[in-house]
């Protein structure tokens, strides 16, 4: 089978610096320049049937790339299988709404503290877990979504079912506005956080927790006898994880402007599961093309939508048997050592 | 918080709870059998119970043509009826757990692939099923016929036992009698323990590993099937979702007794019914998934291997 992944890494090994700085900079300008591409003619075939295709690009698109690649960390690079992701973006959702209608703080002040609840939440609930086998992290966290989820319909702070309205938008900073009839604000905003989490993980991973990371994906008895202090970097996978879905739940409340328990089943966790599955765990391009696909094609595709739970969970099981690694699959660790050999500059 | 009603009604709640618990026990062992050979969660149990409440409710409304306005059964008619859903539910959940084995796990463990693609693939089957039977219902919530007419049987001072709970707890009990026996007494159930000691060493036995495995899925199956016909005989409804929160509590169960652990499953599935029932009655009904999931915290924080069971942590493979 092709191995675009590995044909990608070649094509950019053999680049210089200028080839690949001009790629970077047309490739982003490109994506920047996205939510005008419905309105040319020969790029309007973009565009969504049912929903303003602007609205699609921030949700589910650029929302489903952000949380995929949060929950890349957790899933892909650590190898623990969160199902309940969602109730991090559920927390930070209902920190925006709460904080923002409460009290007089903006959305980027808000943001920290929704990411710092939803990390301290994936701390809490990876301590017990995380001591475990993976099997145990995956149903407590599939039971942790849903609780979040019924601790939002019967709690009273939280607007019981029918939620919260009036979450503030953000103020605009740059001369970039943001508002329901401004979209484009979103999706740039969603862009540089996306932006930041790839640079952030692409950092984490060649340095010492990437490596914790790898190790106790591939085995965690050996990495623990070789000392990586096993518990201490799943818990960061986990709640660095965590805070991106925070992050995602923020912007996602000030955007939508409401939010209500029915946005957090547990359909969202498995639909982010299957973008980084189907894309290729671990994989930061196989995400992000994952996540684009499956947030994309059920909205321009009109008869999906419907099933397409069913369609992600199809997805689940064909990838997992036919190509567990996914579309883009991560880089294979001889082929790492193969480079090293070939260059020395590394 | 009303704890009151703990003292008032104090014997409806356990005798509610016992019944529920060994709805509970039956589910469980679908979970725990399989844990046992395979030292992986079954996640598509819940959707196992699923069809086989979809199984009771169509035989009795479809095959049979009752609707909500029948009169209750008597007599002949009635065992025939209810044996014929039994036997349905069994069978579609036995013949569903089969299948999602050969889909699910089948191959990936031919193939010798990594635990996480075993769990996602069985994530993945269970979205199926429950997004198939969604589809297929329009979300349409299906209630069952009441065919056996729900009368108190026992009258001993507190204690009032309907016929129902009744049933329950004595089918549930004698199924699980039968189990146990199975599993310990004939050759296909020493194959199966084998099995969950050592994968490798049994295959060097001359145990066939896929039919071992194939029979631990279907007898977890058509438990849990069973269990599903008894939980529509007592809450006569079903939803593409019924299984979600008592897949967890059933799951919850088996860890609260030890998972891998038969007998563990009995005493987890009672105390965490009873529980159940008690919780609901003092926080109120809406919190008793919460409860459940605590509960679930709280055991795999404390006490990982359960109750009864081996260690969790040392059964690492």
């Amino acid at each position: 089978m092709i191995n675009l992944r590995d044909f990608g890494a070649e094509k950019w090994e053999k680049w210089n610096r200028p080839k690949r700085t001009t790629f970077v900079v047309i490739l982003l300008a490109l994506v920047t320049l996205l939510p005008f591409a419905g309105d040319y003619s020969f790029s309007n075939f973009l565009n969504t049937p049912i929903s303003s295709y602007q609205a699609v690009l921030v949700y589910p698109v650029g929302m489903f790339v952000l949380m995929a690649l949060g929950l890349n960390i957790v899933v892909g690079k650590s190898g623990l299988l969160d199902l309940g992701y969602v109730a991090f973006f559920a927390i930070g959702a209902y920190t925006a709404a709460i904080l923002g209608t409460k009290t007089h703080l903006n959305i980027w002040e808000i943001l920290p503290i929704g990411m710092g609840l939803a990390m301290i939440s994936g701390v809490l609930l990876g301590l017990p877990t995380l001591r475990l086998r993976g099997d145990y992290l995956a149903i407590v966290t599939l039971g942790f979504g849903e609780i979040v989820r019924i601790v939002a319909v019967n709690n009273r702070s939280t607007g019981g079912p029918n939620g919260i309205a009036n979450v503030p938008n953000p103020p605009s900073i740059l001369g970039v506005r943001f508002a329901l009839d401004n979209m484009q604000g979103f999706f740039w905003i969603i862009l540089v956080m996306i932006l930041l989490v790839i640079w952030m993980v692409r950092r984490l991973s060649v340095r010492r927790p990437g490596r914790a990371w790898e190790a106790i994906r591939q085995d965690e008895d050996v990495a623990m006898l070789m000392g990586v202090p096993t518990l201490r970097y799943k818990i960061w996978a986990f709640s660095i994880g965590a805070a991106i879905g925070g992050a995602a739940g923020v912007i996602f409340a000030s955007k939508s402007m409401y939010v209500a328990p029915d946005m957090f089943s547990f359909n969202v966790s498995v639909l982010i599961l299957s973008c980084v599955v189907f894309g290729g765990m671990g994989n930061i391009w196989g995400v992000i093309l994952g996540g684009t696909i499956l947030a994309y094609l059920p909205e321009r595709i009109r008869f999906i939508s419907n099933a397409r739970q069913l369609v992600f969970g199809l997805a689940l099981v064909i990838i997992m048997n036919v190509r567990p690694d996914g579309l883009l699959p991560r880089k294979k660790r001889e082929k790492i050592h193969k480079a090293g050999e070939a260059t020395t500059n590394v | 918080m009303n704890f009151s009603v703990v003292v008032s009604q104090f014997w409806p709640l356990l005798i509610n709870g016992l019944a529920l618990g060994f709805i509970y026990v039956l589910i469980s062992l679908g979970y725990t059998m399989v844990y046992g050979v395979l030292r992986l969660i079954n996640f598509a149990n819940s959707e196992i119970f699923m069809v086989g409440t979809f199984a009771t409710v169509i035989v009795s409304r479809n095959f049979f043509g009752f609707n909500q306005n029948t009169d209750p059964l008597h007599g002949f008619k009635l065992i025939y009826t209810l044996g014929a859903c039994l036997v349905a539910s069994m069978l579609m959940s036995g013949v569903t757990a089969v299948l999602v084995e050969i889909v699910a796990y089948r191959r990936l463990r031919a193939k010798g692939t990594n635990r996480l693609a075993s769990l996602i693939s069985a994530i993945g089957v269970s979205i199926i099923l429950q997004e198939g039977v969604r589809i297929l219902t329009n979300s349409i919530p299906y209630s069952n016929p009441r065919l056996l007419k729900k009368v108190y049987v026992v009258h001993a001072g507190p204690i009032e036992l309907r016929n129902d709970t009744i049933l329950v707890i004595v089918f549930a009990a004698i199924l699980f009698f039968l189990v146990d026996r199975f599993v310990s007494k004939t050759l296909l159930g020493k194959a199966i323990r084998a099995v969950s000691m050592s994968e490798e060493t049994s295959k060097l036995m001359g145990i066939n590993l896929n039919r071992v495995i194939s029979a631990t899925f279907l007898i977890g199956g058509m438990m849990t099937g069973a269990a599903a016909f008894l939980y529509e005989t007592v809450y006569e409804n079903t939803k593409y979702n019924v299984g979600f929160s008592i897949g967890l509590a059933a799951f919850t169960a088996a860890v609260l007794g030890g998972i891998g652990n038969l007998r563990g499953a009995f005493y987890g599935g009672l105390a965490l019914g009873l529980l159940e029932e008690f919780a609901a009655a003092i926080l109120g009904t809406q919190w008793k998934a919460v409860t459940v999931f605590l509960v679930l915290v709280l055991v795999l924080l404390f006490k990982p291997n359960g109750l009864f069971g081996e260690a969790v942590q040392q059964t690492r493979v």
